[in-house]
């Protein structure tokens, strides 16, 4: 399965809905569209996972890289994560301390910090 | 000699095949089905890291992919034609709970090796890795279950 991305405002966030596979071959697609957002002066993102299949580390890679530019800009990156098997890739590499992690998109939309 | 061998051009999109391959093999070698998510994530990460190592150092040689049905466990070795490619002398396989050593101080592909093997680590208990002039090869196995005895 490949990665499907999809976009969409909600209040001054935008939310990114990913799909399928993050891989070493389909992570850069995803690297595109978070570097385009920051690039259009979207600073508040909101990727969510609930339909990833699968995750590995370099899409763990293409996350903190796209949290390093939007943390730049004093922005934000959240997480929507409920699949064990996703979160515990970003338990055992530390990386739950580094990325705010939802249940919902909602929740993750009206967080603040 | 191996259960199933499979070779592949160092190139990003042929690590899914091998994903999937390998979880095939494991699961008609008996490995647990709630293990096999790890199969596959640790095998892709063995994979992508290889293919990384091939086109850093343009390597046109394929990689090679082993799997290995013992009788009460299940071997992958996934290997690189990188000299001293040295996963053994990588700092991040060891700080699998932690954070890979120097991580401030290290490039950006090697941030991604590390973590590579650090969700290795992380995932196999049972993992070997090594070098040589010909090469690095990273070993993993995990338990078969066997198949009930009948009376």
């Amino acid at each position: 399965m490949d990665l499907s991305l999809s976009t969409r405002t909600v209040g001054d966030r935008t939310v990114v809905d990913v799909g399928g596979e993050i891989d070493v071959y389909t992570a850069p697609k995803l690297r595109e569209q978070l570097v385009e957002l920051v690039n259009d002066g979207s600073y508040h993102l909101v990727v969510d996972m609930e339909r990833v299949d699968f995750l590995d580390s370099t899409g763990l890679g293409v996350l903190v890289g796209g949290l390093k530019r939007v943390r730049a800009h004093e922005g934000s990156l959240r997480l929507v994560c409920n699949q064990e098997r996703i979160l515990k890739i970003f338990r055992i590499t530390g990386l739950t301390k580094v990325f705010p992690i939802h249940t919902s998109v909602d929740e993750a939309v009206s967080a603040t910090d | 000699m191996a259960t199933v061998e499979l070779r592949f051009s160092a190139l990003p999109e042929h690590v899914r095949t091998a994903r999937l391959v390998a979880a095939a093999v494991a699961r008609r070698a008996g490995v647990d089905e709630a293990v096999l998510d790890e199969v596959r994530l640790a095998v892709g990460e063995a994979c992508s890291r290889a293919v990384g190592l091939h086109r850093n150092n343009d390597l046109a040689a394929p990689i090679t992919v082993m799997l290995i049905e013992d009788e009460k466990k299940f071997s992958i070795e996934v290997g690189d034609e990188v000299p001293g490619s040295a996963a053994g002398s990588v700092p991040g396989v060891r700080a699998a709970d932690g954070e890979p050593d120097g991580v401030e101080s290290v490039a950006g592909d090697e941030i991604e090796d590390e973590m590579g093997l650090a969700v290795i680590s992380g995932l196999v208990d049972d993992v070997e890795v090594s070098s040589s002039e010909t090469g690095g090869v990273i070993r993993m196995s995990w338990p078969t279950v066997p198949d009930p005895v009948l009376p």
